[in-house]
């Protein structure tokens, strides 16, 4: 079936289309993760997507409004329910302890259409997962995509312990022969090297977790021989708080105050200036400005731009990245 | 002199580097004529990574055999065309694993077949190392009977299968490893300029 047509009351964005929802489920998995399934308002189908994709929800938090992408991980195929899961960062910005403690059955919120930074390579003659911790979101998806056409899929999930390990009994039901699950708290651990040599020809590596498991997996295979082109990482990066910092909009004529708790991205939104952005962190490139004059030292904190950009102070990705310094004026 | 600057051309027109060595499990070289000398060379940079090297071979008729033969790769094979290594090729990608390098040196069209098989095998093209090196002759496909000519050296050209006479374009298709013939008296049939040859 078609994916209904945007809808035409939805929010204008400078982003994804956006659905309008409302919570139908919130099911706590452990201590940390709860699942969130939405269903849509206007009694439409979801889009389907590819696994891999992220939404960006929205979330009204008092004046503040707040938009963080999560990985879908229900059934890509199912148009009723979109799902996410959600790990409470008690040490993060609030978008996660918003969801866990204010966000109720029943309430309503906006989602953005499915955008997929990290989608399965249908290619590959085999799809090799690593996740860690939350980042088993994506490949929830991935399975179940893979599943529907028989694919051949291996997942090597690591987790703290048995206790926190999010939908570890689920995946090792419906899956024993492929899930290969490593807790941290009885010191299992992915042997890496033995795990990548061997593997047939035409095989690609998807590894989410934390920035250091992604580190290890990309170096182990490179020195392993294996062509970027079949590693893929999806790395969750939120943006961090910081110093509040001044900038000026050139194009806009305004100025602003970036605060400890925003992002340069959500300050410009704050004021009406809205820049075009997809994934929030880092990753897209979507969001990527101009830098006209800067006295000061930025804080690339983006996967986007090349190190030469970086270091050449002249782009910015505002979604992630933070400023420090006395002027800095940006072509918006 | 075996090596040629193309000039620049539109984004379908493949583009060939220097090979170079790579850390790797195991190297799969694949050559043919001039293209012997792209491993000669290499092998000079890297020579320690003949003990975990196969090298196929197909002189058509020059004489570089012995001199890679005496690199002492761990694999060592010559045939008398891209044919008759592609059974041998087929069966080395098929039992293949990660961390494989392959490198491909010498004729666009030996390049272009041996990059297919081993994008048929799930290899990413963009991970597979090319160095082109001897004759600029292009194996080319009639898009109106789809039949294939090899070593077509002159533009236009008469198709060997429908008689068409083509138009030798840079439109290049991964998938058949050929670059694309097209008719080029479609309108005015007969009206064929004399033809050059290739580069020339």
């Amino acid at each position: 079936m078609n994916a209904p047509a945007p809808n035409s009351t939805a929010p204008k964005s400078m982003g994804a289309e956006k659905i309008e929802v409302v919570v139908s489920a919130i099911i706590p998995l452990n201590d940390l993760v709860t699942r969130f399934e939405f269903k849509r308002i206007d009694g439409c189908q979801f889009p389907t997507f590819s696994g891999g994709a992220h939404t960006v929800v929205e979330m009204q938090d008092g004046d503040l409004t707040r938009m963080n992408p999560y990985s879908l991980m229900s059934d890509p195929a199912e148009t009723q329910t979109y799902a996410i899961s959600v790990r409470r960062d008690d040490q993060g910005r609030g978008g996660s302890l918003f969801l866990h403690q204010k966000v109720q059955l029943g309430a309503t919120m906006t989602l953005s259409f499915p955008v997929n930074l990290f989608s399965l390579d249908l290619r590959a003659r085999k799809h090799l997962f690593i996740a860690g911790g939350i980042g088993i979101t994506p490949f929830m998806a991935q399975i179940k995509q893979l599943d529907a056409v028989h694919g051949n899929w291996e997942l090597h999930y690591s987790c703290r312990s048995p206790d926190l390990g999010t939908y570890v009994d689920e995946l090792c039901a419906k899956h024993a022969h492929s899930v290969n699950i490593y807790y941290d708290d009885k010191n299992q651990s992915i042997n890496l090297e033995n795990l990548l040599d061997g593997q047939p020809i035409g095989t690609h590596i998807y590894v989410c977790g934390p920035k250091g498991m992604i580190d290890w997996v990309r170096r182990t295979a490179t020195l392993a021989g294996w062509p970027d082109a079949h590693v893929h990482h999806e790395e969750f990066l939120a943006p961090q708080p910081g110093k509040p910092f001044a900038v000026r909009l050139a194009k806009s004529g305004l100025s602003l105050e970036v605060g400890e708790n925003e992002s340069l991205l959500e300050a410009m939104e704050r004021l009406g200036v809205e820049p075009p952005y997809l994934c929030r962190g880092g990753a897209c490139g979507q969001c990527e400005t101009d830098v006209l004059e800067s006295d000061g030292t930025f804080i690339h904190r983006d996967h986007w731009l090349e190190d030469d950009e970086k270091s050449s102070g002249i782009k910015i990705m505002p979604c992630v990245s933070r400023f420090d310094g006395k002027v800095l004026v940006l072509d918006r | 002199m075996s090596v040629f600057k193309f000039p620049e051309s539109i984004v379908s027109r493949p583009v060939y580097g220097i090979l170079e060595p790579r850390p790797g499990r195991s190297h799969l070289m694949i050559a043919d004529c001039e293209g012997a000398e792209a491993i000669l060379d290499l092998a000079v940079q890297a020579s320690d990574l003949m003990a975990n090297t196969h090298i196929i071979f197909i002189p058509n008729g020059t004489l570089f055999g012995p001199k890679l033969q005496e690199l002492n790769p761990a694999q060592y094979y010559e045939g008398p065309s891209f044919a008759a290594a592609l059974s041998r090729i087929q069966r080395v990608l098929s039992d293949a694993v990660m961390g494989l390098q392959i490198y491909l040196a010498g004729t666009e069209g030996m390049m272009g077949q041996a990059q297919n098989e081993a994008m048929q095998a799930g290899f990413d093209y963009t991970a597979i190392q090319t160095e082109h090196r001897g004759s600029v002759a292009r194996r080319m496909q009639c898009v109106h009977c789809k039949g294939i000519t090899e070593n077509v050296i002159i533009d236009p050209f008469e198709c060997s299968h429908c008689g068409l006479n083509l138009f030798v374009r840079d439109h290049y298709s991964r998938r058949i490893a050929a670059f694309q013939g097209v008719c080029i008296d479609a309108e005015d049939p007969g009206n064929v300029p004399t033809s050059v040859e290739l580069y020339s």
